[in-house]
């Protein structure tokens, strides 16, 4: 009798102390993450200028947020950025994970080269890419020294281009770390098939375009998700390659809304900005929770 | 036996030494962004000042040129409620902390050193709200300035330029001589530093003091903004193509090593000349913007008390008042480049262009023509200036042509107040 209490409290302890020690981080993530979520939403409904205050506004903050030119720059090169670098990271990264995967010598040399900048912080990439792009003192200046003196790249100093010169940075940044996805991928795909397929005649191209790629569908949806919520917080790359400009032309929502709430004192139209950046980003998102919580059932 | 009693003493003195500090003011804790060589250098006078008087210094530096990221730890302080004793600040921010009600009230040493007399009344508008002292002022810069290589000028024949026209024919004139005509740096807070100068060229003080302080939607769209904007476009057609992104240093390097003629700047650059071992007069001239003698567009460090416990009144006062002594700003600005924040300190420490700066500074004092800087949030508050800043810089970099930019001057105005 007294043995089976004892036992019953043993397994009524080891229920509990899994929830007793999750549940510090669950309470800090509660109202570190998802309380301070709510209070930026409730934010972007106040006149908060240079700290919080709580006068309600209703939707003022967001009419003069969709009333800025710089806000709607920012979206368009948000929608400029995201776009070039999902898709150029994901065919440089496919190439690059085919290539290697076609058990070459040498391949546990050049993996790591390749994933090397990712593990740069966005700054350094940044810093590099200022440098290397500036035709004072970068590439162009370099070709010049060579005797290439027609050679003309100074898209880092005009407005129409200098976002293309974020997508280089970044794409160079990230393919590494999206062909190791990619590799992955193409580890996990069961070789008898292909050898089957191999037997009935399938080309190399038809085999990658018919059997590979489409097994690489999870592959290609986490890609998915991590570029562009990459994309959509992108904030540092910016800070360090151009600074936001030339003028404001490589303005992007993350930068928009630093700067409003901290150095223009507007914390209300900054916190707007945010909310409209978590919808974005939660616009991909969830659908994409939803897909992959669903299938396992 | 000595040395026990060696021992004994010191340590005996180093107890005394403690507990006299202890007994006397306590300390202060300072958070600025005063970390580059020179600044800092002119703050450790401060510091020395305040030690003779035994109160301690708890250094708080932040770097990062505009106070940005010192300001977003102010922030936390602040909501944290254990605010700092003193905050280096600038202009409208002065009085957006002012309004949150976490100052100090500074009136009683205020009165009994007279501060209402020596300070120039448009500094007192910041260091001062709702009639009450809550801040002193360090130094003054001014932003309506054109810095030159002098043996460069003298080289192709230039004079110094007295009018708008003339400046523009000298800066041709170096154009077609092969060199850069003006050094500039693209970022928006330079190219709004240039366009302080350019609209008092334009319109004199008092179009400023209407289109930039009273913020009159006419006079932002009007035709004289317009002919500001087209004198900037007359500029960029000055600067070398790279230009965008550099920061100021660099460019005032570009005219001490010859590269470049002009530049147009706030007198934080003549420290870069004088570290380059450069003579004012000699090697190079300060003048102001052409168009804008007698005219001072300023901003002003200062540093902002905030409401502190009982025990620490005493260091915060002491501090204050050590700020405002004759002898600290002359110290302070002589090594800072800028001048005093009072006008009857004597200049005889200062160079030349420091001499210049301090008697334009009093007559503009007297004349009302001391205006606050719209580059440097001394005209109008944070929102505001930033939306000038979206302006000035799409026109500089080429978006907006002159007319499109006063018609979006406004709108921007409108939409930030």
């Amino acid at each position: 009798m007294a043995r089976e209490t004892a036992l019953d409290l043993r397994t009524r302890l080891q229920e509990w102390i899994p929830k007793l020690v999750l549940a510090p981080s669950v309470a800090v993530m509660l109202v570190f993450v998802y309380g301070f979520i709510l209070f930026t939403a409730f934010l972007s409904f106040t006149d908060s200028k240079i700290l919080p205050s709580y006068g309600l506004v209703g939707w003022h903050n967001y009419w003069r947020l969709f009333q800025l030119p710089t806000w709607s720059l920012a979206i368009e090169n948000l929608a400029i950025f995201a776009a070039l670098y999902i898709v150029i990271c994901s065919v440089i990264g496919l190439t690059l994970a085919i290539l290697l995967d076609q058990k070459i010598r040498g391949e546990g040399m050049l993996r790591p080269i390749y994933l090397y900048p990712m593990a740069l912080s966005f700054i350094v990439t940044g810093t590099a890419w200022k440098w290397l792009l500036d035709p004072g003192i970068g590439l162009e200046h370099t070709l010049h020294l060579w005797g290439w003196t027609s050679f003309h790249f100074a898209w880092i100093k005009e407005s129409d281009f200098a976002i293309y010169t974020v997508v280089i940075a970044a794409v160079w940044q990230t393919s590494g770390f999206v062909m190791a996805m990619f590799l992955a991928g193409l580890r996990g795909i069961d070789n008898e098939i292909l050898k089957a397929a191999q037997m009935d005649g399938a080309s190399n191209w038809n085999l990658y375009r018919r059997i590979i790629i489409p097994q690489l569908r999870p592959a290609f949806l986490s890609a998915f998700v991590i570029l562009s919520h990459l994309a959509v917080k992108s904030y540092d790359l910016v800070v360090a390659l151009t600074g936001g400009g030339p003028g404001r032309a490589t303005e992007l929502p993350a930068t928009f809304m630093y700067s409003y709430t901290f150095t223009r004192n507007e914390m209300g139209v900054g916190a707007a900005s945010a909310v409209i950046m978590l919808m974005t980003i939660a616009a991909i998102m969830v659908p994409y929770l939803y897909a992959e919580l669903k299938e396992p059932k | 036996m000595r040395g026990y009693l060696g021992k004994t003493l010191t340590i005996a003195a180093v107890l005394a030494m403690s507990a006299g500090i202890a007994r006397a003011e306590g300390s202060v804790e300072v958070l600025h962004w005063w970390t580059s060589g020179g600044e800092a250098a002119a703050l450790n006078v401060l510091k020395q000042d305040l030690q003779k008087e035994g109160i301690g210094w708890k250094d708080m530096p932040v770097a990062g040129g505009g106070g940005e990221q010192a300001m977003t730890v102010l922030r936390a302080r602040v909501t944290a409620g254990d605010p700092p004793t003193a905050v280096q600040m600038l202009g409208y921010d002065i009085q957006d902390w002012a309004k949150q009600g976490v100052l100090a009230n500074l009136d009683d040493i205020a009165a009994k050193d007279g501060w209402d007399k020596v300070v120039p009344a448009a500094l007192q508008k910041f260091s001062k709200y709702d009639g009450h002292w809550i801040a002193v002022p360090v130094d003054v810069h001014s932003t309506n300035w054109v810095w030159a290589n002098k043996k460069l000028l003298d080289g192709l024949g230039i004079a110094q330029p007295k009018t708008w026209d003339d400046f523009v024919a000298a800066l041709q004139k170096v154009k077609d001589a092969g060199k850069i005509p003006l050094a500039m740096g693209g970022q928006p807070w330079q190219e709004a530093t240039m366009f302080d100068g350019v609209v008092l060229s334009v319109g004199g003080p008092d179009f400023y003091k209407k289109a930039f302080i009273d913020l009159d939607p006419a006079t932002l769209g009007g035709p004289q903004m317009v002919e500001a904007f087209k004198r900037m476009d007359q500029l960029k057609g000055f600067v070398d193509p790279n230009f965008s992104g550099r920061d100021w240093n660099l460019a005032t390097a570009m005219v001490i090593k010859g590269d470049a003629a002009f530049q147009m700047m706030g007198d934080w650059a003549k420290g870069e000349f004088l570290r380059a071992n450069m003579k004012p007069g000699v090697d190079f001239m300060c003048f102001r913007t052409p168009g804008t003698e007698g005219d001072v567009t300023f901003n002003s460090d200062q540093f902002v008390m905030f409401k502190v416990g009982k025990d620490q009144q005493a260091a915060q006062n002491a501090m204050a008042e050590a700020v405002m002594s004759p002898s600290f700003q002359s110290s302070f600005n002589v090594v800072k480049g800028s001048v005093p924040a009072r006008t009857d300190v004597p200049d005889t420490a200062f160079d030349d262009c420091g001499k210049m700066a301090m008697a334009q500074l009093k007559q503009a004092n007297d004349k009302g023509t001391l205006l606050g800087s719209m580059a440097h949030g001394h005209a109008n508050p944070a929102a505001v200036k930033n939306a000038i800043y979206d302006v000035v810089t799409a026109n500089f970099n080429g978006d907006y042509d002159a007319e499109r930019a006063a018609k979006e001057l406004v709108k921007a105005v409108a939409l930030a107040q």
